[in-house]
């Protein structure tokens, strides 16, 4: 096994909270981000999930560089990237790209399609003249949209298509990992399909690995290899795909997964769901982050915060009694009765549809735009 | 909205007809009425202030005692002035000091104004800081007392005025791009330019400021009027043009004391400058809206 793609140890970001005018005071400290390690191996997709305010979107423009780390370290290919910046850091961005939640935010209103392609092929020097335009052409095709479709502005396509742009703009210098910050929550539900299958596509065709940043359980069960919890600036939980959705260990996964599942399939000890807001990401007690919602909390879990430990051959868990904790129910994700399997296979075929057909499908899209 | 035709659902557009359909700014701009009418009223200006010595028909310096303030005649359209001086040269030849005025103060405003708003909203911290409070030192003292101040220092000339006029304009130019610097950097399409590579100054010349344009278009119409009474004002104080050399300003303020002898003394500087303004307005309404591609 060589080494992982992307490997990050302890990484943080605390966001100061500042009062006053000549002589800024602090007056609290927003922990966003806050001891996150993971690694994502080439042609993996790590899900990182939570619910909003806890931190994943801040980690996904950490590993990117887009802002800075208050500590921990990123190593991207071996290559301790945490501090880079300047050239060597604009060099770094042709590797790792980002496809953005908003679509219709993400793309500047007054450039072409063909500019907003064109420029990262410009700008890391990959081609100019006809042979740019001939790529912007291409990495429209890879994508579904017609080579006309080059001189159009943002403002003519559906949010679709505009995702399938910010997409292609990602891909532009052929990076080899991708963060996608909640890449399709923003869109509607007929045309996610087609934008989480072209990215499972461009996966396998140019071998990207993806950091997917989402908080749709459903697609994070399509798409990725291994999860990671996060709740309050840490991964409570991770492991594979597989065992953290048939075993979930962490009372906030079961919640988690309890609240994204058919009724059906959480009885028992799923329950009880947790109750109230989740408290801000700033400095709290000693204990454990999540014991003030926690259905489960003991005593000790006020007090002090739990390590994370191993739980199961591809599963690491941080809380204290998670062995203790009622069972739940094995194989839990899925449809309970005969009319959920049939909705659940419908909605299935739709993900697995070829690419081919959900290229016409994207053409169709863009008629009725 | 008229771009979203040609993505109707009927057939797709072809390549060809893509290209066609495609209209640059300036195409979009001779597309709008008030923009044109507005264009050709300034570009009319500006012919009557490059031609004026062969426009004018008498020479707007000459006096005459047997011609003091007399209203419209045949032989003075538009009247005389307390020297006898024929006011429809001097309308004339006073459209070289106001147009110069109103567009090279105001381009010396936005030359120095956007950049500085540029970096100041981007950069933040310490720049940031410094030329906010640069700025608001300025914008401390009233606009025409700091061209005033300004213009004495410079000396009395018309190229002086215009100096001082456009440093004086230039803080509401700051804190304008600088608010909407950092209204528009946070937007998702700036982060996707770092996350691309871009350097820092092309993501300000290339994905900001033309992002920021529509207001600067707007308050640079607005300020080309108050640069033009400025120039008048300073005019006044003998900081602006010298006369006997004319502008409209200075036309107003002498006309000023005669308002109820010879009104059309203050008429028809005032109409001028209206109109003007006005045109300026509609031409820069136009261009902000054939800027924007939604415009189609």
């Amino acid at each position: 096994m060589s080494a992982p793609l992307l490997a990050v140890s302890g990484l943080a970001k605390h966001f100061a909270v500042t009062r006053g005018f000549l002589r800024a005071r602090h007056v609290g400290l927003v922990r966003a981000v806050d001891g996150v390690s993971f690694s994502i191996n080439r042609g993996e997709t790590l899900a990182l999930v939570g619910e909003s305010g806890c931190g994943k979107s801040t980690t996904g423009r950490l590993v990117l560089r887009l802002i800075d780390t208050t500590a921990g370290a990123i190593r991207f290919q071996s290559e301790d990237i945490t501090r880079v910046t300047g050239t060597p850091l604009r060099r770094l961005r042709r590797e790792m790209q980002i496809v953005f939640q908003d679509p219709y935010a993400s793309l500047n209103p007054r450039m072409t399609v063909a500019d907003i392609l064109g420029e990262p092929l410009a700008l890391h020097g990959i081609a100019a003249g006809a042979e740019r335009a001939g790529r912007v052409q291409e990495l429209l095709a890879v994508v579904g949209l017609s080579p006309h479709h080059a001189v159009r502005y943002p403002h003519e396509f559906s949010g679709g298509q505009r995702q399938r742009i910010g997409i292609a703009r990602a891909i532009a210098t052929e990076p080899k990992l991708i963060v996608a910050d909640e890449p399709v929550s923003a869109l509607d539900v007929s045309i996610r399909a087609q934008v989480i299958n072209l990215m499972i596509d461009l996966r396998e065709r140019l071998g990207l690995s993806y950091l997917f940043i989402s908080h749709d359980l459903a697609v994070v069960h399509h798409l990725a290899d291994r999860v990671a919890v996060m709740y309050r600036g840490r991964i409570v939980e991770h492991g594979a795909k597989t065992s953290v959705f048939a075993t979930p260990r962490h009372p906030y996964t079961r919640a988690l997964l309890a609240a994204a599942l058919p009724p059906a399939a959480t009885h028992g000890a799923l329950r009880p769901a947790i109750q109230g807001d989740a408290p801000g990401n700033d400095a709290g007690g000693p204990g454990c982050g999540f014991a003030p919602r926690c259905p489960f909390a003991q005593a000790r879990c006020h007090s002090e915060a739990p390590d994370e430990s191993d739980a199961g051959a591809t599963q690491r868990v941080s809380c204290h009694y998670w062995d203790q904790l009622p069972e739940a129910r094995r194989g839990a994700y899925g449809p309970a009765t005969e009319s959920d399997r049939a909705r659940l296979a419908s909605l299935q075929q739709a993900f697995h549809r070829p690419t081919r057909s959900s290229t016409i499908a994207a053409a169709h899209e863009g008629g009725q735009a | 909205m008229s771009g979203t035709v040609a993505t109707a659902p009927t057939l797709p557009a072809t390549p060809a007809a893509e290209t066609l359909r495609r209209a640059n700014a300036f195409q979009r701009l001779l597309r709008r009425p008030a923009a044109m009418l507005g264009l050709v009223v300034v570009l009319a200006f500006i012919v009557i202030a490059a031609g004026a010595p062969w426009i004018a028909p008498y020479d707007p310096a000459a006096t005459s005692w047997s011609a003091i303030r007399k209203a419209p005649s045949f032989a003075h359209w538009m009247g005389t002035d307390e020297l006898g001086r024929d006011a429809m040269s001097r309308l004339i030849w006073g459209a070289r000091a106001s147009m110069l005025a109103g567009v090279v103060s105001v381009a010396i405003a936005l030359a120095l104004g956007v950049p500085l708003g540029l970096v100041a909203g981007y950069a933040g911290g310490w720049t940031d800081a410094a030329i906010s409070r640069f700025t608001d030192a300025l914008l401390a003292c009233p606009f025409l007392i700091l061209a005033i101040a300004m213009a004495a220092f410079l000396g009395p000339s018309l190229t002086n005025a215009m100096i001082a006029i456009g440093v004086s304009a230039m803080p509401i130019f700051i804190r304008l791009t600088r608010g909407q610097v950092l209204a528009v950097k946070v937007e998702d399409y700036v982060e996707a330019a770092r996350a691309v590579g871009n350097p820092h100054a092309r993501i300000l010349l290339r994905h900001i400021l033309p992002n920021i344009v529509p207001p600067l278009i707007v308050q640079a119409t607005l300020t080309i009027a108050s640069a033009i009474v400025a120039e008048s004002s300073l005019s006044f104080l003998g900081l602006g043009q010298q006369p006997p050399a004319p502008s409209w300003g200075s036309m107003l303020n002498t006309a000023r004391n005669f308002m109820t002898q010879a009104p059309w003394l203050a008429f028809w500087p005032g109409v001028t400058i209206c109109v003007v303004v006005f045109a300026f307005n509609l031409l820069g309404d136009g261009l902000r809206d054939a800027l924007d591609p939604k415009e189609g």
